[in-house]
């Protein structure tokens, strides 16, 4: 009997060193094939981990089963923190322009212009602003999904093939993105198949399908 | 409160810019513009038949946009983004209910007066009609609503809806329509608690398909 997901629901009070995640004992089963079984693990604040595996091997599943989108067939997940999830959708209205359609998730996690547009800056967006969201490029739509991701401005980042389209100036401002967001005391999780800089992260190879 | 606003405005701006709203309107006075031509330029017909012709043009006209209610969302990801921002299945249906009632209801009633004139209703009765409409209409939103999710992630499913909506809605156009004719003083009062009863059903029927259709 797989548990109901109740995503961000069971967030825990953080207690000293308490992990931000932990999971134990998880696996997946999708349609009648098992992905995988007997993961464990734990990232704290500042803490990486890497989810790597061949096309097929449920990278994303298991990102989705972390963030509680997915219910996972056995074990548990404990999460203390917000949860923040970057994949191939960015989640925007493709008919605003791109400050618009980040301004609406900016009021649905209760933040300003301002941090919009220090957000657009960081992936150096702020050009395209006024372009709407269907004319831009898959990198740079990538681009705009982790602008929305930093406008939420959650502890855990759970990021799905995340250098997916992008070109290596992209790449190397993501990279000093997340070993910032390390520092300030968050934590990412991150499933790709391409390398990316990220040091002293933890490393689940997920086996072919 | 705020992200639901947020929801709420984003839709209807959404609904008004892309002109999606008027394709249900014309539709509904098309309806009402070819009865009269099908039964013939009987007058005491048409005046007999329209009240309940204006209720079916209604039904009908609600079936149109269910399928963009949540596919647009699922598709772009948003769905996803809204769970793990913690906010409820339930409070998005009703957020959906209430923008479907905006976007779509509203201008149906506002239709519904050209559309009785075009059946031949007498004035005198456009204030039963519009009574009727505007008890009747926020049921016929959460039914859809409904069926937008669960039908959400099926092939085909614009013909599945109407499959599964019009039997549900039976009770809403039995009253709705019974409620314009000289004895239908306590058809209004079932007509309302039919309503009722779908709104209240609604967000938890359809928040359970929601989670369902992600989970899958």
């Amino acid at each position: 009997m797989p548990q109901s997901a109740a995503p961000c629901h069971d967030i825990l009070p953080v207690s000293g060193t308490a992990p931000l995640l932990s999971f134990a004992a998880l696996a997946c089963v999708r349609g009648d094939n098992l992905l995988w079984r007997g993961l464990s693990g734990e990232v704290g604040a500042g803490g990486a981990m890497r989810i790597s595996g061949p096309n097929g091997s449920g990278k994303s599943s298991l990102l989705r089963v972390l963030a509680g989108l997915l219910p996972a067939a056995h074990g548990q997940v404990v999460r203390r923190a917000a949860i923040g999830l970057a994949d191939e959708r960015a989640a925007l209205d493709s008919a605003l322009p791109l400050a618009h359609a980040l301004g609406f998730w900016a009021r649905i996690y209760g933040k300003r212009a301002s941090d919009v547009a220090r957000a657009l800056d960081a992936l150096a967006l702020t050009p395209l602003r006024d372009v709407p969201v269907a004319y831009l490029s898959t990198g740079q739509r990538r681009r705009a999904g982790l602008v929305r991701l930093l406008i939420a401005d959650a502890p855990l980042w759970l990021l799905d093939e995340p250098t997916n389209g992008l070109d290596s100036q992209s790449i190397a401002r993501l990279e000093t993105i997340i070993a910032a967001h390390r520092t300030a005391g968050g934590a990412v999780i991150i499933a790709t198949h391409l390398p990316i800089a990220l040091a002293g992260a933890q490393e689940i190879a997920l086996g072919a399908a | 409160m705020r992200a639901w606003r947020a929801i709420l405005t984003a839709d209807v701006a959404r609904d008004l810019r892309s002109g999606n709203w008027w394709l249900p309107v014309a539709f509904f006075l098309l309806v009402a513009l070819l009865f009269p031509f099908g039964v013939g330029p009987d007058v005491r017909l048409l005046a007999a038949t329209g009240g309940g012709m204006v209720w079916v043009a209604a039904l009908l006209a609600t079936l149109l946009p269910l399928d963009q209610i949540f596919s647009r969302d699922a598709a772009s990801g948003a769905l996803d983004q809204y769970a793990l921002h913690a906010l409820s299945e339930e409070g998005l249906v009703l957020t959906k209910i209430l923008s479907h009632l905006v976007s779509f209801g509203l201008p149906l009633f506002i239709a519904a007066i050209p559309a009785a004139a075009l059946l031949g209703l007498g004035e005198a009765r456009w204030g039963g009609l519009l009574c009727s409409l505007a008890i009747g209409l926020p049921g016929l939103s959460a039914l859809g609503v409904t069926i937008a999710a669960v039908t959400l992630g099926q092939r085909s499913h614009g013909a599945l809806s109407a499959l599964l909506l019009l039997p549900l809605a039976v009770p809403i156009l039995i009253f709705g329509a019974g409620s314009l004719s000289d004895a239908g003083q306590s058809a209004i009062y079932y007509l309302a608690a039919c309503s009722l009863s779908a709104l209240a059903i609604a967000p938890f029927a359809a928040g359970a398909a929601l989670r369902a259709a992600r989970e899958n």
